[in-house]
């Protein structure tokens, strides 16, 4: 691993970084932490078939954190001198009122896992073959059906360097590579328009893009999409029986239960799920794990943002709460396991509990039995964004790509509708599990606080009886 | 120009010309450079207690080159000498492996400028108060919401915001220009629980470009607590088509689809339900939309737009005919018209578009006679979701609000949707409020529209 950036980049000594947390914890404070972080981006599209954008970007900077019982004071800098890491630290002292605290600051770095590549990350790939990605994307889209009438394809990587020191002797690096392909295309026939869209990527090497996740299977999805869109029929409106596609659907976990599960929403009793640990939240077919450990995937993280190693969390098992996701304040505050869902958007910002990668695992029955079992209903495939309302529990996902259940088979493709639902009732209402679990192309971002964060969702093919779609046409 | 040049600003201004000379001299054909600067400060107190205090500020630099037809763009917030150098060099190397474009470059000389005249963005009253006052008034607009009702018994508390912001842009065809703006806010955000434990929450907030137009914490706490405590109770109701009123939060939402729906870049690559639809009478003769960059002290005034182009009024829709896109200079070339002067630019990327002051021309009745006119309804005060597709307008969104019956709210509703399509719905104006009041760069009056449905049991 590429160690000691950092100290190597900016002169770091273990002197300055005791001298930086003396200073957090000059008032007292019960902890506090410095984020280094060193971000290098890349990005590029096409339109029009020619690439009309090319970006690059370098972003560093180093947050002070001081917390004290439930107070947290935060102050960045991105000047990295030490009079500015100084400076910050001070700032961020402000918070506690107490006598000074010395720090127990440790260099020994532990064993980590190693979930991804660093040194071939996507990112070290000459630009000129990710140039060749979004020719070849807009050049099978358009081959794709003569109804394609407008591409856009993306590619964009970063590299996040990232150093957690601790005053309780946390000492963490890590090198973390993003990557993603993205491809949006507009088909018309005659008077009729219609969209897809496409896209896929992770913490992997940039040979994916050749092998696995090529800009054709990309370029052909969304074309798929688009041309499909076309027929499209009002969507019905009104309750009815979802059953809702593998992988990306997955979406719904992460909106219906994911947020309620955060631990700051528990502790502070803001969520819809507060004090239901042990107590039954979903059907017993449902079992739903965040889980930031699996190799190369979007949402994982050998460590996360305040240092520790992320996990496998059991969630839901067969329809009881077991755990909340935590961070090392909510993890202390509830004693509760520190989860290592402890993530935040860059330096600027304060971590707080995450998702990382969310799905349920697979059950017994096959799609097309779950599909057969259905009289008449709706069969949603893919999905745009989604929102929740943690304390009313509320949540809905858009549906981009859905079609009509007629007496167990499925028939015409219907427009955009959005889905909604109550989460704690939501899963309690899965009444079949496909044995056909599948996770995310890697696309997903999630927003909370203003802060976006890579994640990753998954589910197996879900039957749910009962939910409210948002169309224009008849009940169904 | 009016304002006063600081010291601070002649800084910014010297590092983004020596940029632009720099690229000059290294080959780039055309360059434009732009640096911004800002400290924020933000405060949460939750249950009378400080829970969060961040206070920092920071300053990076971004930089477009053009080496003739081919253009890349970089950005740094290292700001040494060498930073520069790396941000530069960066940006003409990665010029080599873009496409050719005849479309791409800035603005003409004589397209350039900037509006005169005091402006009122940037009052240094925001950054004033200490941060005990600071905390204090946070404090204030949380304790004013839990205190007008003992069912409101939780709290994801009362903040305080502040910050502060300069940018400088400059480009080789002569243009240089800088500005400052401020901004603060203040809302309160209480939960409600009802006998059986059912949680709500909502929120208030004011934001103001100087403290001495930001509402009262106790005002905002106040108007908190009463969105937050109508919502108790909330139920579904059944799926429907009735006539549905959108309050101004919910109606400035779907204005805002509106904006992408005649921002260039959807247009000339014919991703928005309105591309070709310039001249047209698209929707009824109720309709005005206005874009407006230069309104005093507004969220959406700039003295120049993010290529160096002055702002300016720009009449959308008037009396339902499209009259007019909103466009920058590479749209605008791509769709042979001129700039409007509404390229957006942040550090990183080519320069997209972005709204001015953004508005519906209000109407005569206010809210409460809208809702009196409607014998069995919705009105919507809230959004989950973001059901739209541009390219075809279709509109289905996660909704909430109140139930009226015979022109009067009779209960909460929640966990329905309202679906339509944006064409049809702005082609349906029943009535059109005349409570048009800014909190934003886009504002709506009270709308009613028919025609649309209601998915719900």
């Amino acid at each position: 691993m590429d160690k000691r950036f950092f100290f190597e980049k900016y002169g770091l000594s273990e002197r300055d970084l005791e001298r930086y947390l003396g200073a957090a914890l000059a008032a007292g404070g019960d902890y506090a932490d410095l984020y280094f972080e060193y971000l290098t981006s890349t990005s590029l599209s096409l339109d029009e078939s020619m690439v009309k954008s090319a970006s690059q970007g370098i972003s560093a900077g180093c947050g002070v954190r001081v917390v004290t019982g439930e107070r947290t004071g935060y102050a960045y800098t991105d000047d990295l001198a030490p009079e500015k890491i100084l400076h910050a630290a001070r700032t961020a002292a402000l918070i506690a009122s107490g006598p000074a605290k010395t720090p127990v600051v440790s260099l020994k770095d532990q064993s980590r896992p190693s979930l991804y590549p660093v040194s071939n990350a996507a990112s070290d790939a000459e630009l000129y073959k990710k140039v060749e990605l979004v020719f070849r994307a807009d050049k099978a889209a358009r081959a794709y059906d003569s109804r394609i009438k407008e591409v856009r394809a993306s590619y964009a990587d970063e590299l996040r360097r990232i150093l957690v020191i601790g005053s309780d002797g946390t000492f963490a690096e890590d090198v973390q590579p993003l990557s993603r392909m993205s491809v949006f295309v507009i088909a018309r026939d005659g008077e009729v328009s219609a969209k897809g869209n496409s896209g896929g990527g992770g913490r992997n090497k940039f040979e994916i893009f050749l092998t696995e996740k090529t800009p054709e299977h990309f370029a052909k999805e969304a074309a798929r999409q688009a041309i499909l869109q076309l027929t499209a029929v009002p969507c019905p409106a009104g309750e009815m029986e979802v059953v809702l596609g593998p992988g990306w659907p997955g979406v719904l976990l992460h909106e219906a239960i994911g947020h309620g599960l955060e631990a700051d929403f528990n502790r502070k009793k803001t969520s819809a799920f507060s004090g239901l640990l042990g107590k039954r939240v979903a059907s017993d077919k449902c079992t739903v794990v965040d889980n930031g450990t699996l190799n190369e995937r979007r949402g994982s993280l050998n460590v996360d943002d305040e240092g520790n190693t992320t996990n496998n969390t059991m969630l839901i098992e067969k329809g009881i709460l077991k755990g909340y996701m935590a961070d090392k304040l909510s993890a202390r505050l509830m004693g509760l396991p520190n989860t290592g869902n402890g993530r935040r958007e860059s330096y600027e910002h304060i971590p707080m509990p995450r998702m990382t990668n969310t799905y349920m695992l697979a059950g017994d029955d096959l799609p097309e039995d779950i599909i057969k079992s259905v009289k008449r209903g709706l069969y949603a495939v893919n999905f745009g964004g989604g929102q929740v309302d943690i304390t009313n529990g509320k949540f809905v996902f858009a549906a981009s790509e859905a079609y009509l259940i007629e007496d167990g088979k499925i028939t015409a493709p219907v427009k955009d509708a959005t889905l909604i639902g109550s989460g704690p009732d939501v899963l309690k209402l899965v009444s079949m599990v496909g044995n056909d679990l599948q996770l995310d192309e890697g696309v997903g971002t999630c927003g909370k606080d203003g802060q976006s964060v890579p994640v990753g969702v998954g589910i197996p093919t879900l039957k749910i009886d009962r939910m409210t779609v948002g169309g224009t046409g008849s009940a169904a | 120009m009016a304002t006063t040049v600081t010291s601070a600003e002649l800084d910014l201004r010297e590092l983004t010309a020596g940029v632009v000379k720099r690229a000059t001299a290294l080959g780039a054909t055309a360059v434009e450079a732009v640096v911004s600067e800002g400290s924020e400060f933000s405060t949460v107190v939750r249950l009378g207690e400080v829970e969060t205090l961040k206070e920092s500020g920071s300053r990076a630099l971004g930089v477009r080159v053009f080496v003739g037809h081919h253009t890349a763009n970089t950005s740094t917030s290292d700001l040494s000498p060498a930073g520069v150098e790396q941000l530069v060099r960066g940006a003409i190397e990665l010029a080599k492996i873009t496409s050719e474009d005849p479309m791409a470059g800035i603005p003409e000389a004589e397209q350039q400028g900037q509006i005169a005249g005091e402006l009122g963005l940037y009052y240094d009253d925001v950054y004033s108060l200490s941060n005990e006052e600071r905390i204090e008034r946070a404090r204030r607009a949380e304790k004013a919401a839990l205190a007008v009702d003992p069912r409101l018994t939780n709290s994801e508390g009362g903040t305080f915001d502040a910050s502060i912001g300069r940018k400088v842009l400059a480009n080789s065809n002569g243009f240089v220009g800088g500005y400052r703006s401020s901004y603060c806010s203040i809302s309160a955000v209480p939960i409600a629980s009802d006998k059986a434990g059912n949680m709500q929450r909502d929120y208030w907030y004011s934001v103001a470009r100087t403290l001495a137009k930001l509402e009262s914490p106790e005002e905002v706490g106040r108007i908190a607590a009463e969105r937050t405590l109508r919502r108790l109770g909330a139920r579904k109701v059944k799926t429907q088509k009735v006539p549905i009123v959108f309050d101004r939060q919910t109606a400035g939402a779907l204005l805002g689809h509106i904006f992408e729906a005649v921002n260039g870049d959807a247009i000339y690559r014919h991703a928005s339900f309105l591309a070709g639809k310039l001249g047209q009478k698209t929707f009824g003769s109720n309709l005005t939309v206005i874009d407006d960059g230069t309104i005093a002290g507004g969220f959406g005034t700039r003295p120049f737009d993010g290529e160096g182009v002055p702002t300016r009024r720009t009449t959308v829709i008037e009396n339902g005919e499209l009259k007019s896109y909103l466009l920058n200079t590479y749209t605008a070339r791509k769709l042979g018209l001129a700039t409007t002067g509404n390229a957006s630019r942040g550090l990183a990327g080519t320069p997209g578009i972005g709204n001015g002051n953004f508005y519906l021309q209000s109407g005569e009745k206010s809210q409460e006679e809208i809702i009196r006119g409607v014998k069995q309804g919705l009105l919507v005060t809230e959004f989950l979701g973001f059901g739209v597709n541009l390219v075809t307008g279709d509109f289905s969104r996660g909704a909430s609000g109140m139930w009226i019956e015979n022109g009067e709210l009779a209960y909460p509703v929640e966990e329905i949707t309202v679906a339509g399509n944006l064409g049809e719905m702005f082609s349906n104006l029943a009535e059109i409020g005349s409570d048009l009041i800014w909190r934003g760069a886009v504002a709506c009056p009270t709308l009613r529209i028919e025609g649309m449905t209601i998915a719900g049991e």
